[in-house]
């Protein structure tokens, strides 16, 4: 079962958090197989909103929504079940100053599979 | 004659429905992995139990026959509901999960443990408190969506959207159906714990609305409680049946007979109910004798020492004094400090209560709880200051919700202006 971790925090508070720190733990996670992907993002100074309105693509500064914490990096994790995926979250260093939103992956590949199976019968 | 045995059989099955139906539940959750295939196969089983059981009598072991029967039904449907879908064969996969090979007491002791596991899932802190109550009225104590609703002043149809969220949760999330382990346990037993006592509060005091108390959900509260002491061994889940038991023993002198709240210093104490009162002391006995009470443990060792006495003044106020020292050791809050404001004013006068719960308010705190200021205005009244009592009352019933509460306050400050 994969799970997306998604690591929000108050970009201020980001020296409360080594970099070291946050790379060693990926590491670990890595070492044991729990880590499909991981990424830290640039700041949400850097962001830019893409839409497509009367089929004109439109783009914008910042990030779609303003919010006191922001998206910071994430971690693509494999895990049992939700209780393996907490545990996980409750490790990433981040936690501590900010928040992690633990998502459960939708399997939109198998079942758009499965549908395009049953049709084909 | 055979009419007889057929009627006799019928009662039989509604019957084994009231006592074993959520147990049966609780292992096809476990058998199916899912929740609402798990229900579908509970009502199949006993659907096919008033059909067959009139006919072929009761078989051995009734509530083993209700699970392979479910099971069984469930595998079915999937099977017919996935005739045409070569890539999805659950059917199959939950076949080849049946260990026969089981002994008899493994496999008893596996269904024991099924209940735990139902409670524990429902009880899940991933899930938000208003479900966690919902789905474990719904799916541990078996209440009708509309029995919940009513309960809770909510509409049934919110209510259901509520279960139905939690359930998909569960599914798309994969909670585990699982008992946590050892070093989980004590955060996850707190969180079961919790949304028992929310369940008896909601029935011991109504939160809002005109009704001070709701029966039924304290009755349930009280039976979840008592189910949980007989599957775990956990002091703490002793002493929230003690607290519940013993607050539960005052709740026909709690209002009078026009529905007025009764403080417990006015309460007729001869109406207390003693039995109720007997298993909550000897609850509290073992449990602060096993030398591990925590908070409940603690308040249901208050709720004792009113218990045991016979009038309020005859109340061990230095014990009370003591015991929420202790409580707010364990778990600092402004709400424990403003009860043993009470106590101290019990124990040392109103000067004594009010120098605390002044302390508290100037901290910021409690500003918006109205029993903060009712209980300033109490002790304002018992020292003569009748000016400041007034004001104060009047603050506590600008934030008083329930209704007999705000009626009793109100007679309060028209008492002081009279």
């Amino acid at each position: 079962m994969k799970y997306l971790c998604l690591v929000y925090l108050d970009e201020k508070r980001l020296p409360e958090v080594p970099d070291a720190e946050c790379v060693a733990f990926d590491a670990g996670l890595r070492a044991n197989g729990r880590c499909l992907a991981s990424e830290a993002l640039q700041s949400v100074h850097t962001a830019t909103t893409v839409r497509i309105r009367n089929n004109r693509v439109s783009v914008t500064d910042g990030p779609f929504a303003e919010t006191k914490e922001q998206l910071a990096g994430f971690y693509m994790i494999e895990a049992r079940d939700l209780n393996e995926a907490i545990q996980i979250a409750a490790k990433i260093p981040p936690a501590r100053v900010g928040s992690i939103e633990v998502r459960p992956i939708r399997p939109i590949r198998e079942t758009v599979a499965a549908e395009q199976a049953r049709q084909k019968h | 004659m055979r009419e007889d045995a057929i009627e006799g059989a019928r009662t039989k099955v509604g019957a084994i429905y009231r006592s074993d139906s959520r147990r049966v539940l609780a292992t096809l959750i476990r058998l199916l992995g899912d929740f609402e295939l798990a229900e579908e196969a509970l009502h199949d089983a006993f659907a096919a139990a008033l059909e067959q059981w009139p006919r072929d009598g009761l078989p051995a072991s009734p509530r083993a026959w209700l699970v392979s029967t479910g099971r069984f039904k469930a595998i079915d449907k999937l099977r017919r509901a996935s005739r045409f879908d070569p890539l999805d064969e659950p059917a199959e996969q939950l076949e080849s999960q049946i260990d026969e090979s089981a002994s008899q007491a493994v496999y008893e002791e596996i269904v024991e443990d099924d209940r735990l596991r139902l409670i524990f899932t429902c009880c899940h802190p991933a899930l938000s408190p208003d479900a966690q109550v919902a789905l474990t009225l719904r799916e541990v104590c078996g209440l009708t969506t509309e029995e919940i609703a009513s309960a809770f002043l909510t509409g049934a149809t919110t209510l259901a959207q509520r279960i139905v969220r939690a359930k998909a949760k569960i599914r798309e999330a994969h909670i585990p159906y699982e008992v946590p382990s050892q070093n989980e346990l004590p955060e996850r037993l707190e969180a079961v714990l919790w949304v028992v006592y929310l369940v008896f509060n909601e029935g011991y005091s109504a939160s809002s609305g005109g009704a001070l108390t709701r029966a039924d959900l304290s009755a349930e509260a009280i039976r979840l409680g008592r189910l949980l002491t007989l599957l775990l061994p956990e002091p703490e889940i002793s002493g929230l049946l003690a607290l519940m038991l013993l607050q539960e023993s005052r709740r026909a002198a709690r209002t009078s007979p026009g529905g007025e709240l009764v403080l417990l210093e006015d309460q007729d104490r001869t109406r207390w109910n003693e039995e109720q009162i007997a298993e909550g002391l000897a609850l509290v006995k073992n449990t602060l004798a096993s030398g591990r009470a925590g908070p409940y443990t603690l308040q249901a060792a208050i709720a004792a020492v009113h218990a045991r006495a016979d009038t309020m003044a005859a109340t061990d106020w230095s014990e009370i004094v003591k015991l929420y020292e202790l409580l707010e050791r364990l778990q600092p809050s402004p709400v424990i400090e403003l009860n043993r404001a009470v106590a101290l004013a019990m124990r040392d006068g109103p000067a004594a209560g009010l120098a605390l719960v002044d302390a508290i308010l100037a901290r910021g705190e409690l500003a918006d709880y109205h029993l903060a200021h009712a209980a300033r205005a109490d002790f304002c009244r018992r020292l003569g200051r009748t000016a400041e009592a007034q004001a104060d009352y009047r603050r506590a019933l600008e934030l008083v919700k329930q209704e007999p509460e705000r009626r009793f306050l109100q007679r309060r400050l028209a008492e002081l202006s009279g």
